[in-house]
């Protein structure tokens, strides 16, 4: 099992959390006319064998959005942060 | 080397079977072959096979981690089906049922390729509508597909839950009886038996850790017994595509994903087709020592971890009890997890890459066991000619840049939920 420590709710299962993805993903301003821009931000992945910045959504709790930083070959978190915290 | 036959499992009993030779060979790696092919699953020791057989390249090397058959070859489920929809797919994964077909026999190893049929639910009228429509697309395409009402149903497979207070009420379904199972591991033996008889070198524990380029050009993999020289090189690593990508600066639109299957203790004779649910993660079939194999979706967040997540053992375990209530005090004898390459619409991809003399297929996602021989025979052309074969032509790297997507499920581009 994978426990999430939410900074609101505290130690949860995973199972309460929704994936959302590479956090370390950037969108391109709206007026980037750039089809390699685009077409990057939407399919090309890094897709690292360690640590990964994610989103997770905690849709059983608080429903805040988080970038979790775990381990892709262990599952180990690294970090939990509030997503709006960290721009 | 061994051929089998009735004939040498005759003599071979008779003398207590002590006097097997191996299947294939442990050879030493030479310092170059003109194909070196990374990857000893399914897909690789397929390419290789079909390299030698169909256009006598027989100087070829597999280069496999760790052993052959420890990686998804090995840890799927097995089901072959021809039933995909999207033009291009569907041509693709027929051929494949094709050559499953002759498999046994043009590898001289037997496969167990067993066709009994598969059985998709319909839990509304607008899924039998989609079937039905998915069925005529197929039949146009020369592919067996029937539409089954709730009473034909019944009589397929009466231990399902068809009542109307079912937790998702059955309407019908859709049957390819073609589709079936196979004997993964006699797949990947039976390739790799076949690829040595023709004298391709197949060298496991040996880890591609990165490339040798000249001008730009791989020339080369790099290894722990040195740098091996190829005239063209063919990645198929599965779950580990980015990663060795990375050694080539290959940007890759891929994630890694974890997932899970079942086997339960044995039991009598009950379910006799491959039977998927329609309105949640699973599907089964039952092997032939009796055990019920099932499984189910990804676990839904990157990995690398060949385990998964309890909570993906509890929702298949309940979308199981919800079909087939009996099955509910069985007892799960193992669970494993394999790492699969997602890509964003849920295709392979069979390509020529932006270096040269690199070559990429991968991409499989939770879907290609089915594909193997085509795969392998695709490829071989690729790697053997430098022609991306008709057949293989809509999985092109680049259809990701220029649209032309072939997402199945419509999921859109979020590799984990396709
Ligand atoms: C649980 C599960 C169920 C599935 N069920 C089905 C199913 O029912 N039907 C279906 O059609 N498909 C199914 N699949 C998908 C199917 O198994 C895969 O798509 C397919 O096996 C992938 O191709 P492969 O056989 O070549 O992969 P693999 O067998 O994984 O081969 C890749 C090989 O590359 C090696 N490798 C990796 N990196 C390196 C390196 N750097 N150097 C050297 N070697 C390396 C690995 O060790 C591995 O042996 C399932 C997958 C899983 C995990
Ligand atoms: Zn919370």
């Amino acid at each position: 099992m994978l426990a999430i420590t939410c900074p609101n709710c505290g130690e949860r299962n995973s199972n309460e959390f929704r994936y959302g993805g590479d956090a370390s993903i950037v969108r391109p301003s709206h007026e980037d006319p750039s089809e390699e821009a685009w077409f990057r931000y939407v399919y090309i992945r890094d897709n690292p064998k360690g640590p990964h910045r994610e989103y997770w959504q905690h849709v059983g709790g608080c429903r805040g959005w988080l970038i979790i930083e775990r381990n892709t070959s262990n599952h180990v978190v690294l970090g939990v942060r509030r997503a709006g915290e960290c721009r | 080397m061994n051929r089998y036959s009735a004939f040498s499992l005759l003599r071979n009993a008779l003398s207590g079977n002590r006097h097997w030779s191996e299947a294939w060979r442990k050879p030493e790696p030479k310092r170059s072959y003109d194909v070196v092919i990374i990857g000893g699953g399914g897909h690789g020791l397929a390419t290789a096979f079909y390299l030698a057989e169909n256009h006598g390249v027989r100087n070829v090397a597999v280069l496999e981690k760790g052993y052959v058959g420890g990686g998804n070859v090995g840890r799927n489920t097995t089901i072959v089906r021809s039933n995909y929809m999207l033009d291009g797919a569907t041509q693709f994964y027929e051929y494949s049922m094709q050559l499953w077909e002759e498999l046994s026999a043009a590898l001289g190893y037997n496969v167990m390729f067993s066709q009994r049929g598969q059985l998709v639910l319909a839990h509304s009228v607008d899924q039998l509508d989609y079937f039905s429509r998915k069925a005529n697309i197929m039949r146009l395409n020369g592919i067996d597909a029937d539409i089954l009402t709730i009473d034909e149903v019944r009589r397929m497979a009466p231990y399902l839950d068809l009542s109307p207070e079912a937790r998702f009420p059955v309407y019908g379904g859709i049957f390819q009886g073609r589709a079936g199972t196979a004997r993964h591991d006699a797949v990947a033996w039976g390739f790799a038996h076949a690829a040595d008889r023709h004298g391709v070198d197949i060298i496991e524990n040996c880890e591609v850790t990165g490339f040798a380029f000249e001008n730009g050009r791989a020339v080369g993999v790099e290894t722990r017994s040195g740098t091996i020289g190829a005239g063209r090189i063919g990645m198929a690593v599965a779950g580990h595509t980015t990663e060795l990508g990375r050694k080539a600066d290959l940007e890759l639109p891929i994630e890694s994903h974890v997932l899970q299957a079942f086997v339960t203790e044995p039991i009598k004779p009950l379910v006799h087709q491959v039977i998927a649910y329609g309105a949640d993660h699973f599907y089964i079939s039952q092997s032939d020592k009796g055990g019920l194999v099932f499984g189910g979706g990804l676990d839904g967040y990157n990995s690398y971890a060949q385990r998964g997540n309890l909570g993906v053992v509890r929702e298949v375990s309940e979308a199981a009890i919800a079909l087939m209530p009996n099955i509910s005090r069985l007892r799960l004898l193992r669970h494993w997890g394999g790492v699969v390459d997602m890509t964003p619409d849920a295709a392979p991809i069979i390509s020529k890459t932006p270096v040269k003399g690199l070559y990429l297929n991968g991409g499989w996602c939770y879907g290609g066991f089915k594909a193997t021989p085509a795969s392998g025979w695709c490829f071989a052309q690729l790697l053997a000619e430098d022609i991306v074969p008709a057949l293989a032509r809509p999985f092109y790297l680049d259809r990701f840049r220029t649209g032309a997507l072939l997402d199945e499920a419509g999921a859109g581009p979020y590799a984990w939920r396709q």
